[in-house]
């Protein structure tokens, strides 16, 4: 087992004018690379000298998109940025989107946004454990991370009819209400299949001996370089950072007085590591499950009834179908808000809105010139500032643990190349 | 406005720079969003940028994001490119946002590298989508777009569709490769 915890660990390095490094090119076609990476490692025997990564190879000009599309349209495009939790790309977008509007939200309408960004959260990390798992060469831990995920999926189908690409979220609500007992199946699902498939997580992995060495002190960063490296999310806070944009800067039912009635914050803990190696990133997204339950659970209780978008005089949400196809007004302003030179018009200005996405901080930083597309629309994704790092985690390391520490880093190539 | 300390802090140290706090957007009701910016001039950056992060009342330990916009066809803008710093502060939870423009023919931006090293792939980012350089950044290529490719995308005047280079991709064979 390594042991290399040294951000410089020249000692492990030979000198390289001896001709004595092999080259492997790990990727972009390979099972355990999530997407397309190309790593180009440089090798003393088994071990990792100096790791290049070359991204690009799914870029596919989001960015460029995004200033193209109108603010609703775009949404369809985040779907496609971390496809292991489409929604939560989705509320993010929306989410910066409305700031720069100034729309506040409906109570209705943040409480089904909290209780679906936490359904994300619990499905991203159940995959991108189970994942983990998986690289290493548990088969099993995949499994039983993707049954539990299987309900997950229905549920956003109840939802709004699609089990992935959900596109969700419009500007100052969502494409329609909850259906009748969507809630009850949630909290069925809580309290039912989840608890008993993380105990099975649990002893499969964090109680198994093989796997535990295979994790435990590999890919170690510190709490400071976690920090000045830009890392956020469970990355950061297996390395001891205590930072969640959740209670940082909270949002939809994160904040006191979410409905305007005094309703109180939902209250979680965050959970924090500080051994900062795979084994510590693997515990935290565990306990995020945990706590997202215990987080719906709460919502489910105070959920609000009324309307799930802002009124319709506030002129910035498409009118309910009903009213489209049955009242000339609806069909009107409908046309309105749709026709490409008409639209929905924000204000002048720039805004940058962010969520604690599962993987880190996603943001969105749009810039306006109150037309009805933004004129630039830059995504902060976590993947990417996750993963600038991952050359320095490796190194020293041996070839068998760059999965272990890519697969801790959940990079989803889509989002990283956007 | 917690953000407040920090820019009087800023504005104490480089009194010769004349730091404006501008909201980052203004609502029509007169509000604004809360979130502030500074004007940076690019020589000046690194020395602004070291000091933000040390000084106890700003202690921006974070780079949170890097991006650039071409503001070309912007109303009212009289500089071509921003290289936006998104400043977070983990000790006192507050968020600054530093702007420096440069403009054609050669834009050049010192690389606050040294101070974050978080800043090291959002600028070859920026350097690829924008062509705007970094200097003494310490690896700075492309990231996204292929080699070869000579244009920025990201620039406004870099139409959606490209400019062919979709259809003149080299196709690479067994005789050819």
């Amino acid at each position: 087992m390594s042991s290399a915890t040294s951000f410089q660990p020249t000692t492990l390095m030979r000198d390289e004018t001896d001709g004595d490094l092999w080259t492997l090119n790990f990727g972009p076609q390979h099972p355990a690379t999530h997407g397309t990476l190309h790593l180009e490692l440089q090798l003393d025997g088994e071990r990792v000298v100096r790791c290049t990564p070359h991204i690009g190879y799914l870029h596919s000009g989001f960015e460029k998109l995004g200033e193209h599309l109108n603010y609703n349209q775009y949404v369809v495009v985040t779907d496609r940025m971390n496809y292991c939790s489409p929604i939560c790309n989705n509320i993010a977008w929306h989410h910066a989107v409305e700031k720069l509007f100034g729309i506040e939200l409906t109570p209705r309408c943040k409480a089904i946004r909290t209780i679906v960004q936490e359904l994300g959260r619990i499905q991203d990390h159940l995959l991108c454990v189970g994942a983990n798992a998986l690289d290493l060469g548990a088969l099993t831990g995949f499994l039983y991370g993707f049954n539990p995920r299987e309900p997950i999926m229905d549920l956003l189908e109840e939802l709004c009819g699609a089990r992935f690409t959900v596109s969700y979220t419009r500007v100052g609500g969502v494409v329609r209400d909850a259906p009748p007992g969507w809630t009850d199946r949630i909290r069925r699902y809580l309290r039912q299949d989840l608890p008993p498939a993380l105990e099975d997580f649990e002893t499969l992995l964090i109680r198994n001996r093989i796997f535990v060495e295979r994790v435990k002190g590999i890919g170690v960063i510190s709490h400071d370089d976690a920090i000045n490296w830009s890392l956020t999310g469970p990355v950061a806070r297996a390395s001891g950072v205590k930072r969640d944009l959740r209670k940082d800067e909270p949002y939809l039912c994160f904040a006191d007085n979410w409905d305007g009635r005094g309703a109180p914050a939902v209250r979680f803990q965050v959970p924090i590591a500080y051994g900062g190696d795979v084994l510590s990133r693997i515990l935290v997204r565990l306990e995020e499950m945990r706590q997202s339950a215990a987080i719906i659970e709460q919502v489910i209780d105070m959920m609000p009834e009324g309307p799930v978008n802002v009124l319709a005089d506030e002129d910035v949400t498409l009118p309910d179908k009903r009213e489209i196809y049955f009242s000339i007004e609806g069909l009107i302003h409908h046309f309105e808000k749709i026709m490409s030179n008409r639209g929905l018009r924000p204000p002048l200005g720039e805004a940058y809105g962010a969520i604690e996405a599962p993987n880190g901080e996603l943001g969105f930083y749009l810039v306006s010139d109150g037309g009805n597309a933004p004129y630039r629309a830059r995504c902060r994704p976590p993947s990417f500032m996750n993963y600038q790092v991952f050359p320095v985690l490796l190194e020293g390391h041996q070839i068998s643990d760059v999965v272990a520490i890519l697969g801790s880093l959940n990079i989803i190539a889509a989002e990283l190349d956007r | 406005m917690a953000t407040a300390d920090a820019i009087a802090a800023l504005q104490a140290r480089f009194p010769e720079l004349h730091f404006t706090p501008l909201p980052l957007l203004r609502y029509p009701d007169g509000r604004d969003s809360g979130q502030y910016w500074l004007r940076v001039p690019a020589e000046r950056l690194l020395e602004v940028a070291r000091f933000a992060r040390d000084d106890p009342r700003t202690r921006f330990e974070q780079l949170c994001d890097l991006a650039g916009v071409d503001y070309l066809n912007f109303p009212g803008a009289r500089e071509r490119f921003a290289v936006i710093y998104s400043l977070l502060s983990l000790t006192h939870n507050h968020r600054l946002w530093l702007k420096v423009f440069v403009n054609d023919p050669d834009p050049v931006v010192p690389s606050v590298t040294g101070i974050w090293r978080g800043a090291e792939w959002p600028e070859r980012e920026v350097f690829d989508l924008f062509g705007i350089r970094f200097a003494g950044h310490p690896d700075l290529r492309r990231i996204l777009c292929p080699e070869g490719i000579t244009d920025h995308p990201l620039r406004k005047d870099y139409p959606l569709r490209g400019r062919g280079e979709r259809e003149a991709f080299s196709v690479v064979t067994r005789e050819t490769a």
